[in-house]
């Protein structure tokens, strides 16, 4: 079998918050977290995971759960895309994060799959992170010796696989600030894949809208697949903030996108599929915010 | 390197304690040290659904769950699920309408298919699909296995209806 051995890797289960926040805080450069492992199980499975030491996290109660305040949506690190999907409040006022955990992987990778896993596992092809950006998400990172520290989202991947948090740190919620409600906002997702279940995208699109008075008020777009990293692309947001939205305001935007996006070619998809996918969709999506 | 950890967990039923390595796979867990092979590997890497098991009550895929992670769950797998002789109403339907051809895929389509149906799902074909979206099969082409789970859908509304 091309697998590696499992006795190649050690794992351990303090079973509370404290004990792995010790085991972290003792020897940062150690252990590696395994939440639900469905990124870290998978190089294992295809003989990739280098030999290491792993401290699971899955089930420890203070990452688990979604709490709602009048402020905000504190979504702990561990709840699945099946929880996401379940839960009354997200399906209320974060459809495009409801449609991402819908159409990561499949049902039995929806059980078990992590929101923490997906943004700490930092790749540039995730589903989750583009509506995350477009919600101002922060996230919660807990440690030891540095309690609980909250940082934006966005710019907290700052490369490719690199992210400012500490090794002796955990991801133990993200904080999604609630919008209006009703929520006036024009929200729009799309994940273009090989199949709707499965496939990673070749490029995911997240984006969210408000119109007043004629005047685009409010404006998050955040891509993946493009760059990196998961990408906000603020050039495109500064060229349509606080205007209207006509056939010269559109091509503009479009022609902005190259300043935000540096997709590549790779297994999955071309470079030239990618930008072209990426112009269309933001296209698609400045129409239908015209005609609001 | 490490050496093996007790496990102890409840699979189909039975409370078991095996002694396996931490990180081994559920998977060859249940089909080395439990001979339950009725468990089948895939591509060992979640994409193919015939290492489906329930934990908990949830459907995942064993290949990518550690022995350590299952310290405590209660396991159902493919071996669990006919109650005696009475094989489950999707057991049925796969035999009926021919579900099933080389058999690999079939444990865990059919886990997948009782855990859509635990979960209220019906025979609507577009929601089979999505529910069966994690499993492949390379025999069938899917459509009697579509076909066996809205039979398997409708079975269980009569008796639900009746009952
Ligand atoms: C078949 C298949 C299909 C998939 N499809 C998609 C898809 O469509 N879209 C998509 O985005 N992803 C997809 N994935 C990838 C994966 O399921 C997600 O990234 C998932 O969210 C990872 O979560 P996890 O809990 O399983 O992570 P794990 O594998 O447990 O961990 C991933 C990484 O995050 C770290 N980590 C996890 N939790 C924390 C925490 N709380 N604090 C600090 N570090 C932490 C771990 O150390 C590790 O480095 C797919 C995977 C498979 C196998
Ligand atoms: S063997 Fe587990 S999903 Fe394929
Ligand atoms: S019956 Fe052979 S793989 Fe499905």
């Amino acid at each position: 079998m091309l697998r590696a051995a499992a006795n190649e890797y050690e794992l351990v289960a303090p079973g509370t918050l404290g004990g792995v926040l010790d085991l972290l805080a003792d020897d940062p450069e150690g252990w590696t977290p395994l939440a639900g492992g469905t990124d870290v199980m998978v190089l294992l499975g295809a003989g990739k995971l280098p030999p290491g030491r792993f401290v699971s996290i899955w089930g420890l109660p203070e990452l688990r759960g979604i709490a709602v305040d009048d402020d905000a949506v504190t979504i702990g690190a561990l709840t699945t895309y099946a929880e996401v999907q379940a839960d009354a409040t997200c399906r209320a006022e974060l459809p495009m994060l409801c449609q991402a955990a819908r159409e990561s992987g499949a049902a039995a990778i929806q059980n078990r799959g992590t929101l923490g896993g997906n943004i700490v596992n930092a790749s540039p092809a995730a589903d989750s992170p583009p509506p995350l950006l477009c919600h101002d998400a922060e996230l919660l990172l807990v440690s030891r010796d540095g309690g609980e520290r909250r940082v934006p989202y966005d710019g907290f991947h700052t490369g490719y696989k690199r992210m400012s948090m500490r090794p002796d740190e955990l991801l133990r919620a993200i904080r999604i600030p609630r919008r209006p409600r009703p929520d006036p906002a024009l929200h729009l997702f799309r994940k273009v894949g090989t199949r709707a279940a499965q496939a990673i995208s070749k490029i995911c699109f997240a984006a969210l809208a408000e119109v007043r008075e004629g005047k685009v008020a409010h404006v998050r777009l955040a891509m993946g697949s493009v760059a990196p990293t998961v990408v906000r692309c603020k050039a495109v947001e500064g060229e349509i903030a606080g205007r209207a939205i006509d056939d010269a305001r559109i091509a503009a935007a479009v022609a902005a996108l190259d300043d935000d996006i540096q997709p590549i070619d790779d297994v999955r998809s071309t470079r030239h599929y990618r930008e072209r996918v990426a112009r269309n969709l933001l296209e698609d999506f400045l129409v239908a915010l015209a005609e609001r | 390197m490490s050496g093996p950890v007790e496990i102890a967990f409840t699979v189909n039923g039975e409370a078991k304690t095996v002694r396996a390595v931490a990180m081994a796979r559920l998977l060859d867990v249940l089909r080395e040290d439990l001979g339950l092979t009725g468990t089948k590997e895939g591509c060992g890497e979640g994409e193919c659904g015939a290492c489906s098991v329930f934990v908990d009550g949830t459907l995942v895929n064993s290949c990518l769950i550690p022995a350590l992670q299952a310290v405590g769950t209660s396991i159902e797998t493919i071996e669990g699920l006919a109650k005696g002789d009475a094989l489950h109403p999707v057991q049925e339907a796969f035999i009926a309408a021919g579900g099933a051809q080389c058999g690999i895929c079939t444990p865990g389509m059919i886990l997948a298919a009782v855990s859509y149906l635990r979960d209220g799902g019906d025979a609507k074909e577009a929601s089979i699909r999505e529910a069966l979206a994690g499993n492949l099969c390379r025999c069938t082409g899917y459509m009697k296995i579509v076909e066996s789970v809205a039979r398997a859908a409708a079975a269980i509304a009569r008796e639900e209806r009746t009952s």
